[in-house]
This record gives C-alpha cells, sequence and structure tokens, in this order.
C-alpha cells in the first residue's frame, strides 16, 4: 500500500463517554469527561492545539467560542484551540484540520473532541436548530426537516429501484444488535425484524427505526505525529492512511441526482486514492446512519454496492459483524446515540478500538483497516478517513 | 425580525423568478447569479410557469418553531417543468393522495408565522393541477 505523508499521523489516544441524556453534566463537563479519558488512553500526551467538532452549542446552549471554552475548562491556556462546524460531518471536519495541522509539522500532537448537549432545550426547539443546517431561504423557511427530507430521499429510492419496504430493517436490526455490548451507547436492546415492521411512522415512510436518536455525548481522539512520540504508546499505533472532506449543494433540491450523495463519494474517492485501499480492503465502515437511507446511499458512495443496490447489503446480512462489510460495529448513530457534531469522534475512537484489538464482545476479526464518514445535513459535506494499523502493508 | 431576509427574496416566494443562462440556456431556481452548469455568469431574468410534478413527498408531525399550527403538513420535492427542482409544501390536497409524478401548480400561501407578534412569511406551495371535467 502506498503512503503519501512523510511521517505517520497516529491516533494516540481514544476517550469515548456513555450517550444519553446527561440531565446533571453540562457541554463544558461532558466534554472534560472526554478529553481527560483520550489524555490519559494516550499515557498523558499534551496536546498543543484542540479542535472541537460541535454544531448546535451556539443555538441550544447560547455558547460560541468552544476553542477557547473547553480548552480553558480542560486547563490548557496558552494553546491555539477552535470549533469546527460542518454540520453532522463537524467531527470528521475537526478531525481533517488536526490532520491538516499536523501535517504540516508546524503542531505535533493535537486533541480532537466532538461534544453535544442538546438536553437543555425543549424538543421542537432541538429540531429547528438541527435545520440551521439545511438552506435557510429555501428549505428550512418551508418547514422541511432533517426526518421529513430523508423521508423523500427515502422514498424516492423505493420508488426509483423497487424495494421491499422492509428491506431498511436490517441496518436497525445490526446497529441495535452491536450495540448490545457497547457500555457507551444509549440503546442496548437487541430488536427483532418483526419490531421494525410494527413500528410506528414518523414522517412516511421512514418509521421509528430507522431514525437515530439525537442526545448528549462526547468523544475525543489524540493525534500525534510519529516522530515526537515520547517512546511507545500503551496501546498498538493506530495510523491515519487518508483524510478527505468534500461539499455539495446544500439544498437536496440542487443537486443532479439527490439519490447520489455526490460528497460522500468524492471524499471516499480521494480518501481510497490517497491511502491506496480498495473498497474490498475495508474490514469496517463506521458511517452515517442517523437515517437507514443515508446508510444504503453511503454505502453505494463507498463502492461497496451497485447505485440502487445498498439496500440489498443488509437482506444478505452483510453489514453485520460477521459480514462482509460490518457497518456500526457499536452501534452506530442508531443505537448507540446520535450526538450531531461528536459522530464523527466516536466513529474514529470506534474504528481505532476495533483496530488495536480493543473492541471487545464488539471485535472484528482482524481487522485492520477501517473506513469512518460522517455527513452534514443531507449529505452536504462528507468528511472521510482511512485509519490501518501500523504495521498493515 | 428578519423582514429583510424575506423581502430581499420575495420575487423568488410570490413569483418564482429564477435566471436562465445566456451560455447554456439552463434555467436556475432559484437565481444564483453563477450557472451551476457550466460555470459561466448567469444573471438574465427568468419567470417560470409554476407547473411542475412532484419528485418525492412525506408527511410530517412533528413541526419545527414557526410551523406548529400548520402540523402534520406534506413537504415534497418539485419537479418544475423547465428543470430546477424546489423544496416546498403541498397544499389545498383535500382527500386526496400525493403520488409521485403527481402534476402541481404554484400558489401564494403563508408559509411561516414567526410567534403571535411576528412576521408572517409568505411564499409557494403547490397544489394538485385541478383538471377540467
Amino acid at each position: 500500500m502506498t503512503h503519501n505523508h512523510d511521517v505517520n499521523i497516529i491516533v494516540a489516544g481514544v476517550g469515548l463517554t456513555p450517550v444519553g441524556e446527561h440531565w446533571e453534566k453540562s457541554l463544558r463537563e461532558l466534554a472534560l469527561e472526554a478529553i481527560v479519558s483520550a489524555m490519559t488512553d494516550a499515557g498523558g500526551l499534551k496536546p498543543q492545539a484542540m479542535y472541537i467538532g460541535n454544531m448546535l452549542a451556539p443555538a441550544l446552549s447560547r455558547q460560541s467560542q468552544l476553542g477557547a471554552l473547553l480548552a480553558d475548562f480542560a486547563g490548557m491556556r496558552g494553546i491555539e484551540a477552535m470549533a469546527v462546524e460542518a454540520g453532522g460531518a463537524s467531527g470528521g471536519v475537526a478531525l481533517r484540520q488536526a490532520y491538516l495541522a499536523l501535517s504540516s509539522g508546524l503542531v505535533s500532537t493535537a486533541i480532537v473532541v466532538g461534544v453535544e448537549k442538546v438536553t437543555d432545550r425543549v424538543s421542537n426547539e432541538v429540531l429547528t436548530a438541527q435545520m440551521t443546517s439545511s438552506d435557510a431561504d429555501y428549505e428550512s423557511v418551508h418547514g422541511v426537516t432533517p426526518t421529513a427530507q430523508a423521508a423523500m430521499l427515502m422514498r424516492r429510492y423505493i420508488f426509483e429501484y423497487d424495494v421491499p419496504r422492509d428491506a431498511f430493517a436490517g441496518f436497525s436490526v445490526t446497529a441495535h444488535a452491536n450495540a448490545v455490548t457497547n457500555p457507551n451507547a444509549m440503546f442496548r436492546r437487541a430488536i427483532k425484524p418483526d419490531t421494525y415492521a410494527k413500528a410506528g411512522i414518523v414522517s412516511d415512510p421512514i418509521n421509528m427505526f430507522d431514525a437515530a436518536p439525537l442526545a448528549d455525548g462526547a468523544a475525543a481522539v489524540i493525534l500525534a505525529r510519529e516522530d515526537v512520540l515520547p517512546g511507545k504508546l500503551p496501546h498498538p499505533s493506530i495510523r491515519i492512511e487518508a483524510s478527505s472532506t468534500s461539499i455539495d449543494a446544500v439544498a437536496i433540491h440542487d443537486r443532479p441526482d439527490p439519490l447520489v450523495l455526490e460528497a460522500s463519494k468524492h471524499s471516499l474517492d480521494e480518501a481510497y486514492r490517497f491511502s491506496g485501499y480498495s473498497a474490498e480492503d475495508i474490514d469496517l465502515f463506521e458511517l452515517h446512519d442517523i437515517f437507514s437511507i443515508y446508510a444504503v446511499l453511503s454505502l453505494e458512495a463507498g463502492g461497496f454496492a451497485k447505485k440502487g443496490e445498498g439496500w440489498k447489503l443488509a437482506l444478505e446480512d452483510q453489514i453485520a459483524r460477521k459480514g462482509s462489510i460490518p457497518i456500526c460495529t457499536f452501534g452506530g448513530s442508531k443505537a448507540r446515540g446520535d450526538t450531531g457534531g461528536a459522530t464523527g469522534l466516536y466513529q474514529a475512537g470506534e474504528a481505532t478500538l476495533q483496530l488495536q484489538g480493543r473492541a471487545g464482545e464488539n471485535q472484528i476479526q482482524d481487522a485492520k483497516v477501517a473506513l469512518v464518514q460522517c455527513l452534514g445535513g443531507t449529505g452536504a459535506t462528507a468528511a472521510s478517513h482511512v485509519l490501518a494499523r501500523v504495521d498493515t502493508g | 425580525m428578519e423582514l429583510s431576509t424575506h423581502w430581499r427574496v420575495k420575487k423568488q416566494r410570490y413569483a418564482l423568478v429564477g435566471e436562465v443562462c445566456p451560455h447554456c440556456d439552463e434555467k436556475i431556481f432559484p437565481p444564483r447569479d453563477i450557472c451551476p452548469d457550466c460555470g459561466n455568469e448567469a444573471r438574465d431574468t427568468y419567470n417560470f410557469s409554476g407547473k411542475g410534478e412532484v419528485y418525492s413527498y412525506s408527511t410530517l408531525y412533528d413541526a419545527p418553531v414557526g410551523h406548529e399550527e400548520q402540523a402534520p403538513y406534506t413537504v415534497a420535492l418539485v419537479q418544475l417543468e423547465e428543470g430546477p427542482m424546489v423544496t416546498a409544501q403541498l397544499t389545498d390536497l383535500d382527500e386526496q393522495q400525493p403520488e409521485i409524478g403527481m402534476s402541481v401548480e404554484m400558489v401564494t400561501r403563508k408559509l411561516r408565522a414567526d410567534g403571535d407578534r411576528g412576521i408572517l412569511v409568505y411564499g409557494y406551495k403547490f397544489r394538485p393541477v385541478l383538471s377540467a371535467i
């Protein structure tokens, strides 16, 4: 495999916290928990820079300037810090910024923290805030919500490809099955396909099990240039093989084909090209599954299925832990919980644990190469990363 | 109060005024001054007919702030007959079930109420085309 950088960018530490309704924890306290956890995991490695992935704090907590706020709260006054916003892709794009900084050589160690606090506001305020990821003047003004947008895409997809309605059940069933043994997951009970079939409709054709629950959470990873590591890390070294973000039109209606996630496809193609890996080499894919239709379209964008056939991967259990392309190995957004801007960090952290052999009962056997992608809005921003064990290739 | 936000786009909201690209003849809505198809400058005004068909739709029950009184309502992606697609609510459905491919036409309706004392935002919605008996 080709490695296109001179110095390996290593994931030196992972800190994941439970996803849920954390009434007793504030935004900064949630973040601190993840920061401390990641730094401990990295053997106490101190970051010179902090990148925050967050999408809703200004709207829901009336709090901006999270870079300064969270770095200071973590006792890191004097470092450089910034918040990165790209809707649901905020976490992945924050990771990208850290990767760029480290690649430049101007920063040697960085911490990337994803944090989201959604339980301090009533649900329709949260919904209204989430809608800021869409086109304000031409989508949100009409009252179209993220759920309704996913529903329209799902309906059209079913129509164009003649997909049986219950074909989407496998995404929910897989996610919930994987979350049973994830202590950080919000929902830890497996569901049967039957449960899916009987679920109430949220925005037709989307039912309760096609949609992920939005909740509080925080996750962090510490990245470092391999040449500055103070000796051996406590865990196997995981290298970022590729980092790529891309954008597409914000509004669904501005895309030539709404059923192709162009940003996802482009960033995945770039990630494959840069890393030298292809779809066949991927041992697990932490993808964006806040609605099952996005999981389907992401799999197609990544070349795991032809256009219009992504849904079949669930029918044949290919997406399960023992399948050809395991997804949501710790429950995904669907069962672990949707944490908005923190999603990208949960994904990166979980993928790292898989590659390090630290995934416990969720372990994908012989996991060597992981693909991670989160999306903003209805797919307007995509942030993709390929991770691999240092001894791979 | 965001009055100016809506005032700026009133021609788009009330009359579906867009642009046509003088280079490739692509019809553009909403206007964006650079043709998304060929990348050249496109500032020539174009008035859309308001006719289109439903590309997809969904009925939602959990409404955001400003739309609570309307819930439940149906939103749709409507392909205008000249090419561009728009997002809008469907209206005047009465007992009719929306369908992909259904012919619709533009009408001007209240989109949103910004609270009891806030401004009323008007704009385009689409209703099924009434066929003559």
